[in-house]
């Protein structure tokens, strides 16, 4: 306001929006996500009451239909995993400013490559599932690690968009398992293949059902554990190691980068390649412990693009990715007890942009002033 | 005409204040920007604002701009004390700033630039009226520009004049000019001066804001210094003060204009830059047979107009460019089209021009960028794991030694000043041991006391015997620091001259300037000759 002498308000308070000029304390940004999920769920309960439901009835089934009792806890953790690994595929991609939207189709290829150890007989059928588990997760991740290597040479070499690239090879790995489940390894005829040998399956909690009575019927499978241990394994590199100095510095200012002598081709491919073999692993997961043969449907159910979205509101942190993947589970899973689509959906996207609008939070500082007596 | 009437009468005749800050207090966390700063600027006049990086000149300016808000303290424009809540604010009240990053579109025409963000035209872009009014406008105050110009083919100097026209289109009767002339060339900072002087002529009033002695005695009418956030001196006539009292004002003590250069002789030849040809980005030659080289214990300077390839063969010493012919020996190896690594891991350290963008990462810790030489081997990495301890003692370590002022050394980089990011760069380099080191332009953009700071470190590595390759602009800092000058023009080498301690004579510093201009050394004594027989 120019003018000397202000106009009579209405409210003898009024709104200001100033950008931050400091980091605000360490504390503030966990205060205002959890501020936002608050608002989130505000408004998805007038979308509730909208569409005829009783708001609070409808949040309580949904927190008990996804952290009610240990039964469907398992289950929603059972969903957070494959995003676990998709969300730390992108998050390492992302962290060096690599754009790879091609977790999917490289969760995908995992979930091939490990197949393919059964189906292709590349273990004899009867081998031990101590044998079978590593050999199926080493396949998952080299075949998830040639998806991401593929956009990550054309970027080194050619300079590819990755964007794209990944974009397209997304399509190319549902089609290519389509092929192979159509074609080679069908089961009578359906786009599937033969169920696997309980062999070849990740153990599951149910399985000690004998010597802890709680775990009957508890499907969390050892994929949780591959989530748990690849974040920390993530963290370590990109935080404590070379590569990860590396990694970070190219992300954040590739010219400061070549300077430092460091080869930002190389690392180009080589973090497509991590990338791509975590997302692989995730789709190997998928398959050995919940799916239990080769299927694109309920593979390619779009784990990887969730994997983005969670990333991004981790802010790439792996630890944190954790976090988020369960809830992201919690409303996969308990959105559809209350509704197979619509309602559900809305309230996730409104807590979606909840989340990403509370970015704005971090940036600009809210005042209050007095009108008349400013400063 | 006693003192005391000749005072009461500059009351009288002086010409009204047109703003005044009274008292202003502006806080950043950990730092006191503003301390109770008063200013007062009189309607025709062009009044500096001088002080060294850091000391809260901006801050005070951008308060004045509507850009940031004071805490304490009262504006008062033509009488009137106002409140702005943005520069819209500013700019109706008449105050406009014109930054030292220009704001503008490079794909649209300078009228585009100057009407966007304006209410008018509403519908139909009938651009033919306006370029005449804008026309009509940079006639009046001398500022030539042609309206239909896009923007990108326009000079660096132009496009100042877009941005301050921009400013007198809005109807802006006070200008801030927050260090014009750090992107201008020689040429165009004359230019400049004259429009600054034709638009006081005509009412408006002018902010200056620099750190360099030289143009503010050239081109202000009255100087208020600041100093950590305080004023220390305040509205003096520029005629009623020396340029020793300035710099005592600004940094609070007595800068030593002349450095100690100990007489040194020079060792064995280190680097050996043997025809180097070299393109740029763009694909054409920029170098075009260099041959120099710098022994141990010396300091070589090379001199030259900016963009003649100073830069380019900055970087085929350091591996960053290839070049089509001819080699760079550093102690017997060939470093040329290697790579960067391959000149890091043979002891070559390296001051860019470019420190944002090049010589740190800012959104990585004081840490991480000091480590930035050093992550590959113990004690800073084991393995292929870093030993972040490790790293935070050295960062502190460095922090301490070269009195880099930051709070923690997990602080990003980019909440850094000039100075201090060119101390930390520095640190880093330095602290490698290098026996051989490019500095591009290492004071560019830095106040007096940190000019120094880096000065005295450069000499300090002289001593220690590293060879040292100095690429400046600053003609000033070469004849200081140099044992030798080359200078280069348009990729080539005009010459080599030895610098004796003490004044430079006038014929040296011409016969600089006549190479620099694209006369050979050879060709200048020839010439000499002929006139001397």
């Amino acid at each position: 306001m120019a003018e000397s002498v202000p106009r009579q308000p209405l409210l003898s308070f009024r709104i200001r929006i100033e950008p931050r000029l400091s980091e605000p304390p360490p504390w503030y940004p966990a205060v205002i996500s959890l501020s936002a999920i608050i608002v989130a769920l505000l408004l998805g309960g007038v979308v509730i009451a909208l569409a005829g439901g009783d708001p609070l009835r409808s949040y309580a089934h949904i927190a008990k239909a996804s952290f009610g009792n240990l039964g469907v806890l398992s289950d929603t953790i059972v969903k957070a995993t494959p995003i676990i690994l998709t969300a730390l595929a992108c998050s390492v991609a992302f962290r060096m400013k690599l754009w790879n939207i091609g977790a999917e189709g490289q969760f995908i290829m995992g979930a091939f490559g490990a197949s393919a150890i059964v189906l292709a007989k590349a273990l004899p059928p009867e081998a031990p599932r101590w044998a079978f588990i590593p050999v199926m997760m080493l396949a998952g991740m080299a075949a998830g690690a040639v998806w991401g290597f593929i956009p990550g040479y054309l970027k080194a070499k050619f300079n590819v968009n990755e964007i794209i690239s990944t974009l397209m090879l997304n399509y190319i790995a549902v089609s290519w398992v389509d092929f192979w489940i159509f074609a080679v390894w069908t089961e009578a005829g359906f786009q599937m293949s033969p169920k696997f040998p309980t062999n070849t399956w990740l153990p599951r909690l149910a399985d000690y059902a004998k010597a802890i009575p709680a775990f009957r019927g508890l499907t969390t499978h050892a994929g949780l554990l591959m989530g748990i241990v690849a974040a920390i394994l993530l963290w370590l590199v990109v935080f404590r190691s070379r590569w990860g100095y590396e990694i970070r510095l190219i992300g954040d200012n590739p010219q400061a980068a070549k300077y430092a002598g460091i080869n930002i081709s190389r690392n180009t491919i080589w973090v497509m390649m991590l990338s791509g073999a975590l997302a692989g692993l995730g789709g190997m997961s998928e398959v050995t412990g919940v799916v239990h043969r080769l299927q694109t449907a309920p593979i390619a159910a779009g784990y990887g693009f969730t994997g983005i979205i969670v990333a991004w509101l981790a802010k790439l942190n792996p630890v944190i990715i954790i976090l988020v993947s369960i809830l992201f589970g919690a409303l996969i899973l308990a959105g559809r007890e209350i509704q197979p689509s619509g309602v559900p959906k809305m309230i996730q996207g409104i807590i979606l942009v909840c989340l990403i609008a509370s970015d704005f939070m971090l940036r600009y500082r809210i005042r209050f002033v007095r009108v008349g007596k400013e400063e | 005409m006693t003192p005391t009437n000749s005072t009461t009468s500059d009351l009288h005749n002086s010409p009204p204040v047109v703003v005044e800050m009274r008292g202003i207090v502006k806080r950043f966390p950990g730092v006191l920007a503003n301390d109770h700063v008063d200013f007062e600027l009189r309607a025709g006049e062009i009044h500096a604002l001088l002080g060294e990086n850091g000391a809260g000149k901006s801050t005070l300016m951008n308060v004045l701009a509507g850009l940031y808000r004071q805490e304490a303290g009262v504006i008062l424009v033509k009488g009137k004390t106002v409140h702005f809540s943005s520069p819209r604010d500013a700019i109706e009240a008449g105050i406009g700033m014109v930054h030292q990053h220009f704001m503008l579109v490079p794909s649209q025409t300078v009228t585009e630039n100057i009407l966007l963000g304006l209410d008018e035209p509403r519908f139909l872009l009938r651009l033919s009226k306006y370029d005449a009014k804008i026309a009509e406008l940079g006639q009046k105050f001398g500022l030539a520009v042609d309206p239909r110009a896009k923007v990108w083919q326009l000079s660096v100097g132009e496009q100042q004049r877009v941005e301050i026209l921009k400013m007198l289109y809005r109807g802006a009767d006070v200008l801030i000019m927050d260090e014009p002339t750090a992107v201008l060339a020689p040429q165009e900072i004359e230019g400049l001066f004259g429009i600054l002087r034709a638009m006081t002529a005509q009412g408006k009033s002018i902010i200056f804001i620099s750190h360099k002695l030289n143009e503010v005695t050239a081109i202000a009418d009255r100087i208020t210094v600041l100093r950590r956030g305080k004023v220390t001196a305040a509205g003096l006539p520029t005629k009623n003060v020396t340029k020793q009292d300035l710099a005592r004002q600004m940094v609070g003590r007595e800068v030593i204009f002349s450095l100690e250069k100990k007489p040194l002789t020079a060792g064995d030849i280190v680097l050996d830059v043997q025809d180097i040809h070299a393109e740029n980005d763009k694909g054409l030659p920029a170098l075009r047979g260099v041959s120099l080289n710098v022994r141990a214990g010396e300091i070589v300077g090379l001199a030259g107009v900016a963009g003649n390839g100073q830069r380019e063969l900055s970087q085929v010493i350091t591996g960053l460019r290839p070049c089509k012919q001819g080699r760079v020996i550093l102690n017997g190896t060939i470093v040329s089209n290697r790579n960067a690594l391959f000149g890091i891991q043979h002891g070559m350290a390296y001051i860019p021009e470019d420190r944002t963008h090049v010589g740190t990462a800012p959104n990585l810790s004081v840490t991480d960028n000091v480590i930035m030489k050093k992550y590959r081997q113990p004690p800073i990495s084991h393995y292929g794991l870093l030993d972040m301890n490790t790293a935070a003692k050295f960062a502190n370590e460095l922090k301490q030694a070269y009195d880099i002022m930051v709070p923690t050394v997990e602080t990003p980089v980019r909440l850094l000043s000039g100075g201090n990011l060119q101390r930390v760069i520095l640190a880093r380099e330095i602290s490698g041991q290098p026996r051989f080191m490019v500095a591009v332009q290492p004071t560019r953009g830095l106040d007096v006391g940190a000019i120094e700071g880096v000065h005295r470190l450069l000499l300090k590595q002289r001593e220690a015997g590293a060879a040292v390759l100095l690429i400046s602009e600053e003609l000033e800092e070469l004849l200081s620091l140099s044992d030798r000058v080359y200078v280069i023009y348009e990729g080539k080498i005009m010459g080599e001259v030895k610098i004796e301690s003490g004044e430079p004579d006038a014929g040296l510093i011409e016969t600089l300037g006549l190479m620099m201009t694209g006369t050979p050394l050879d060709q200048i004594h020839k010439e000499g000759a002929v006139a001397h027989g």
